[in-house]
């Protein structure tokens, strides 16, 4: 069988395994972006309490497998009256964990704007949270960027998990092909390549495209 | 929901047994990608300027697509050519290839960061390509890509449970094993998740400080 061939054949649905692999992406970088941005903040509250629920969260989510919490999620959730649908665990699994990740890369980048900018937002009199949002927020945004591009890839990577517990997505439809015809070269081979070409031609492209934009916002570029 | 003791105390014997099997996937991946890692770094340094855009392409593309998948692909592929591997042979191929990509970042940005006057310092005394590196590059490379290379430590641990999809008895597998015999998930997936706790983040804190302790012995710091 020609690899042409195999492709008029099984190449729609790969595509549309690929498509729900899309969907995995965009929904769990949403839910990784909230947690980071919550996370990070309460990591660098003053109250002792807020900073160690942040810490918890944080050194559980990054101290264990995606795998595994994906699998609690799923499987030992519902146990405690929390039945999620599978296509629900399975993003909200990979945002969480990411999100764990993320809340580092915003803690970071926040500490990192210069000090002089808090100063000179108190001596403006801005409350606490315009100094935020107006002033240390953008520039930290400015920073983490960078970071942020390595975390949707590897997120993005991280969706192919979910195949595990039969959320159809590219991963899932690549072993259901390859189980029924055993053309694994092909079929593995296949996906590999399109989750390059997400990676390659979509994710880094449109970080550097949101790089660009937040460069000219702040008036650096 | 009821955790049960009893129950717990009956699989924990097995679980702890699975994790020998972990921590040896993992050290086993480990040591391939250390290795195959400097091949990767060095291969993106040489003279020949398609060898180095060659290597870099296959690095991007181990980096940029999952693991899980490449591990699939590697236990698949070999038998549709008539060559069959193991479980843990092609778990081990796969998982050390994927990290392997990653340590040759860490090292190429450790050998980028070390100053342009240490190469010329070095030209200057007349010194081998051998002494150059072992004496004067390799020493400030290390403190840079030690927190690189810890955290891709820990990160090979905590995937090794992918390589349960193609039967590697690992923890993961052998919490799935005891589920589907049990129908009880709560206790194994919880102790799973706890051992993974209970190794990474010690694992974590110990190479933060062995992190500072090398940084003061190459007196970097004081």
């Amino acid at each position: 069988m020609s690899y042409v061939a195999y492709l008029e054949e099984h190449g729609a649905r790969l595509l549309g395994g690929a498509i729900v692999t899309i969907e995995l992406t965009i929904l769990s970088s949403i839910v990784a972006v909230l947690i980071a941005v919550a996370m990070g903040l309460m990591k660098l509250s003053t109250n002792a309490f807020v900073r160690g629920t942040a810490t918890v969260y944080i050194e559980i989510f990054r101290g264990t497998s995606l795998l595994v919490q994906l699998f609690w999620i799923f499987y030992v959730l519902p146990l405690f009256g929390v039945t999620l649908e599978k296509f629900t665990a399975g993003f909200l699994a990979v945002g969480m964990n990411l999100g764990a990740y993320g809340a580092e890369v915003v803690r970071g980048a926040i500490q990192s704007v210069p000090r002089g900018q808090y100063e000179a937002a108190l001596a403006l009199n801005m409350s606490p949270m315009k100094r935020m949002r107006r002033i240390i927020l953008p520039q930290a945004l400015l920073i983490m960027l960078p970071p942020w591009g390595n975390l949707f890839i590897e997120l993005l990577k991280g969706t192919a998990l979910v195949a595990l517990i039969s959320v159809t997505d590219l991963m899932f439809e690549a072993r259901q092909i390859n189980g029924s015809t055993f053309l694994s070269a092909e079929t593995f081979g296949t996906a590999l390549v399109l989750y390059y070409v997400m990676a390659r031609f979509g994710v880094t492209p449109l970080m550097r495209w949101l790089e660009g934009y937040a460069a000219r916002r702040m008036g650096r570029a | 929901m009821d955790w049960r003791w009893d129950f717990t105390v009956e699989i924990l014997p097995r679980l702890l047994l699975a994790t020998l099997n972990t921590l040896m996937a993992a050290g086993v991946g480990y040591g391939i990608a250390l290795v195959v890692g400097l091949v990767f770094a060095l291969g993106q340094r040489t003279p020949s300027a398609v060898l180095n855009r060659g290597v870099r392409e296959v690095v991007e593309f181990i980096r940029s697509t999952p693991l899980v998948l490449q591990i699939f692909f590697v236990f698949y592929v070999g038998p549709q050519f008539g060559i069959r591997l193991s479980p843990w042979t092609s778990g081990m191929i796969a998982i050390g290839l994927h990290y392997a990509a990653y340590l040759s970042e860490v090292y190429r940005g450790a050998l980028e960061a070390i100053p342009k006057g240490q190469w010329e310092a070095t030209r200057a005394l007349n010194l081998s390509t051998w002494r150059t590196y072992t004496g004067v590059i390799l020493p400030q490379t290390l403190p840079i890509a030690l927190p690189g290379m810890g955290n891709y430590l820990v990160g090979i641990f905590k995937d090794t449970p992918m390589l349960s999809v193609i039967g590697v008895a690992e923890l993961m597998h052998t919490a799935n094993a005891i589920g589907s015999e049990s129908y009880r998930f709560l206790e194994p997936y919880t102790l799973v998740g706890i051992i993974f706790l209970a190794l990474s983040l010690p694992t974590a804190a110990g190479l933060r400080r062995l992190e500072s302790w090398l940084r003061v012995r190459l007196g970097l710091t004081r």
